[in-house]
């Protein structure tokens, strides 16, 4: 039976709330923690992510459009309008899940090709569209001042504060997730995966499914916007184009798509690297990320998550 | 200076248009023919343009080779490369699925891009036309003698594909595999050799439009992608498979992009393509040559 | 709820099916008497297949109607057709080969107990209640298909004969009215086919008609109630076993007449 163990859940929550404090101690990572903000961030897409391609099989390369429109409708709307930041973050959610309603019903009746060509398409759109509609965007240069965010009088105003709440989120993601994994909502999933024609004969409706779980990681991902624009209360164009969604698609084949640990282990590794560890390589970097993705695609199908499987297969030999 | 008409600024568009697009046609042409015989999708199809430019200039501008010896080297070195990406990305995957092969294709693409970029750095690179830069103005409308070395390498590639599918036994034996790769498989032909060529035919297509399109246009690291979608889009209006639908859809979104540009907004120029392509794939995924129970057939 | 119940469960009526020019169904007619066995025979490419498609909602027939309860459901999607009672094995076997033998038929119990999206994440004890329920039906359909020893060992684990059993197990899930069987026992050897055909008497003993497709001729002529013989898309014969097994037209469709 498909079941998450509950020990490792715990144990990766009390890392995760240690963290700054080990971090705060060491002076060579002490930064670690800011990184870690957006490696939570970012997880947070890549569980949307993993469920969409992992369990239901539906191949997006658009989702940086999503994570865009999240944080350009937070930015948009308190920078404009001084609207209260959760209530923004809430329409991002809205507005991303009508999107995703609009382009996921045509889209998720594509097979395979289709669908990744259709929502790399969308995804340029959108990007397109942020950088021209300058006087709602500030177009190339991007907006600032957005504000941060504060909840019942505390204010959100250093980094391990945001730590604690991007993380919160990941976590409440993360667990919805797993509920749903595990549910018959799960199942319909993985068996769409396995075989349509069986899963329709069975009586799963696989349209809705489709588009239930695109809109989910379309909400998942507006949020990581939200939240990725009221941390850094700057945003441009750049951060949501193509490459990013290719970066999306790097972390959950690194981590392992077919299990939602891998979403947080590649993104997390991802993170770190891009903005760590291949500082070395500058903008050649891609380069690495390139032979990443080929290495794991070739000889690790399952990511890193299925390494220890193919370890415990040959220590069996 | 004569007053430029709105009726030749129109045909200026579609002059432009009908360049531009042959560019993508060729491009859509290699993707049918990389599909046809495999059913992949090869996300690196752009870079093989690309590179074709920018090879290109490093032959005949840095190391002064004549045009007539530079062209087919260019030609040779990327059709390389495309043989490598298949024995390298797409032959070694051993549970190939669609995703698979999609993120292997986009893998090699991020790869060559970032290659391309270490040897040739960001900025754009020029071509010299090949002959001269003198236009010629036709009812108004300026066009550079390049464009007519583009349209005349579409018209040729289409000419030779086609005489290469029709009458020789080593496009017979592909055309066989695109039918149904078990049966040419029992028929002796070799199927791995056929995917192999697959890839070395439209690489080298691909540099042919880069060399040509490249005096035009210019060419830098990073115009793979966009050409690549633009030419997916193509191939996929014209019908996905289908060489006449490829020329035709090429033109097509090439002119819809000029005159995007030019009537309504420069800075939305690259999203006419994409959002024809949205359009084709929500409406008519079949595209204008291509039959809905062909699509049903293939397996991704 | 229709309180007049039709004596046929399904009408197929005129269907017609073309796929670019081919014409693999014509002008087909035919009705499935409730709690009755019957079977579907015919030669290879005769579309037997192509026919259950039609019925089960893979595709919609190009003419003709088919009725189920009294009620068209050509038009329908292949999900609401099970929704209102036909299920279906598969020919090909398309069992779910990255879940456990429960989780598939977990699984055909989809019909009868949906889970919303929102209360399955949020894990509300309605949800979980449901859990329990389809797995405690699905322990029971294991237990009758004789897999319940199985039930935590992945799919594609068993060896083909409970394969088979297992689709069916799946497809009983959802307590069907109608269940549709495609070659239940291809590629069976002789102990395994003698527990399929006890398997469907029993599935129908307890109500459920059975609709199916078979070549193995003493499967068939064993069950069935009633046999339709299918040759190149058209019905060439029907009736009772021992009707259909002195029909010449049918032998000669088996034999080819000799040219």
């Amino acid at each position: 039976m498909l079941r998450f163990a509950k020990l490792p859940i715990a144990i990766f929550a009390v890392l995760i709330i240690i963290f700054p404090w080990v971090a705060r101690e060491i002076s060579a990572i002490s930064h670690y923690t800011d990184i870690m903000v957006f490696a939570g961030i970012y997880s947070l897409i890549t569980i949307g992510l993993s469920l969409l391609m992992g369990y239901a099989g539906q191949i997006s390369i658009g989702h940086a459009a999503f994570f865009g429109i999240g944080a350009y409708i937070s930015a948009i709307l308190t920078v404009r309008y001084g609207l209260n930041p959760w209530l923004c973050m809430f329409i991002g959610m809205i507005i991303a899940a009508v999107v995703a309603i609009l382009v996921g019903a045509p889209s998720l009746k594509l097979k395979g090709h289709y669908l990744a060509m259709a929502t790399l398409a969308f995804g340029i759109i959108i990007y397109i569209i942020f950088n021209e509609e300058i006087e709602w965007t500030g177009g190339p240069d991007g907006m600032s001042g957005i504000p941060g965010l504060s909840l019942f009088g505390f204010e959100f105003d250093s980094v391990v504060s945001y730590f604690y709440l991007v993380w919160s989120f990941v976590f409440a993601a993360f667990i919805f997730t797993i509920n749903i994994i595990q549910s018959g909502t799960g199942r319909a999933l993985r068996a769409i995966h396995t075989s349509e024609p069986a899963a329709s004969a069975m009586g799963v409706d696989i349209s809705r499914f489709k588009i239930f779980v695109f809109v989910y990681s379309a909400i998942l991902a507006s949020v990581a916007g939200s939240l990725y624009a009221h941390y850094l209360n700057f945003i441009n164009p750049s951060t949501f184009d193509l490459f990013f969604s290719i970066k999306l698609l790097i972390m959950i084949a690194l981590g392992g798509m077919h299990n939602i640990w891998g979403a947080i282990i590649g993104a997390g590794l991802i993170t770190f690297m891009s903005y760590e560890w291949l500082h070395y390589f500058e903008e050649l970097e891609v380069i690495v990320y390139g032979a990443i993705l080929l290495i794991i695609t070739i000889f690790f199908p399952n990511g890193l998550v299925g390494v220890p499987g193919i370890i415990k297969d040959l220590v069996r030999r | 200076m004569e007053t430029i008409t709105f009726g030749s600024q129109l045909f200026q568009y579609l002059i432009t248009g009908v360049t531009v697009g042959s560019t993508y046609a060729i491009v859509a042409i290699g993707f049918n023919i990389i599909y046809d015989v495999t059913e992949i999708i090869n996300f690196a199809q752009g870079e093989f343009v690309m590179l074709g430019g920018l090879i290109m200039v490093f032959f005949h501008v840095a190391l002064g080779l004549p045009l007539i010896l530079a062209f087919p080297v260019t030609v040779i070195l990327v059709t390389l490369v495309g043989m490598l990406l298949d024995r390298l990305a797409i032959r070694p995957i051993r549970q190939p699925s669609v995703l698979t092969l999609i993120i292997a294709t986009i893998a090699a693409s991020i790869l060559i891009k970032g290659a391309a970029m270490f040897i040739w750095g960001k900025d754009p690179f020029d071509l010299p036309a090949f002959s001269g830069r003198n236009p010629i103005t036709v009812f108004g409308a300026v066009i550079q003698p390049q464009y007519f070395w583009v349209i005349g390498f579409l018209i040729i590639t289409v000419i030779a594909l086609s005489i290469f599918f029709d009458r020789t036994i080593i496009g017979k034996a592909m055309s066989a595999c695109a039918d149904n790769a078990d049966a040419a498989s029992l028929a002796g032909i070799n199927v791995k050799r056929m995917i192999l060529l697959s890839f070395a035919l439209s690489a080298g297509m691909g540099a042919v439009a880069g060399i040509t399109v490249t005096p035009i246009s210019l060419m830098e690291y990073d115009r793979g992608a966009m050409l690549a979608i633009k030419g997916f889009g193509a191939a996929v209006l014209g019908g996905l498979g289908s060489f006449p639908g490829a020329v035709v859809g090429g033109l097509i979104i090439g002119t819809i992009e000029s005159f995007g540009a030019g009537l309504i907004s420069s800075g939305y120029k690259d999203a006419f393509a994409l959002i024809v392509l949205l359009v084709v794939l929500f409406f008519k995924p079949s595209g204008i040559f291509g039959s809905i129970e062909i699509s049903r057939i293939k397996r991704f | 709820m229709n309180d007049v119940r039709e004596e046929n469960l399904l009408e197929v009526q005129g269907v017609g099916m073309t796929f670019g020019g081919l014409m693999a169904l014509g002008n087909l007619n035919f009705k499935v008497k409730r709690g009755t066995i019957k079977a579907i025979i015919g030669p290879n490419g005769a579309g037997k297949t192509t026919l259950f498609n039609v019925i089960t909602g893979s595709f919609p027939p190009t003419e003709g109607k088919v009725r189920f309860n009294g009620q068209p459901i050509e038009h329908l999607k292949a999900h609401s057709i099970a929704d209102r009672g036909i299920s279906r094995t598969f020919q090909t076997m398309e069992l779910f080969d990255n879940m456990t033998v429960l989780e598939n038929v977990m699984l055909g119990c989809h019909t009868r107990f949906r889970a919303s999206f929102i209360a399955s994440g949020f894990q509300l004890p309605q949800s979980r209640r449901k859990e329990e329920q389809i797995q405690s039906r699905a322990m029971k359909i294991l237990k009758f298909i004789g897999l319940d020893g199985k039930f935590n060992e992945p799919s594609d684990s068993l060896p083909l004969g409970e394969q088979k059993m297992l689709e069916i197990g799946r497809a009983l899930a959802s307590e069907p009215e109608l269940i549709c069987l495609d070659e239940p026992a291809a590629g069976l050897n002789e102990t395994e086919t003698h527990v399929a055909s006890s398997l469907i008497k029993a599935i129908n003993a307890k109500g459920t008609t059975v609709l199916l497709v078979e070549h193995d001729m003493k499967v068939v002529m064993n069950i069935s109630d009633e046999i339709v013989v299918l040759n190149y898309g058209q019905r060439i014969a029907e009736g009772t076993p021992e009707e259909i097994r002195n029909n010449p037209k049918v032998i000669e469709a088996y034999l080819g007449s000799d040219d």
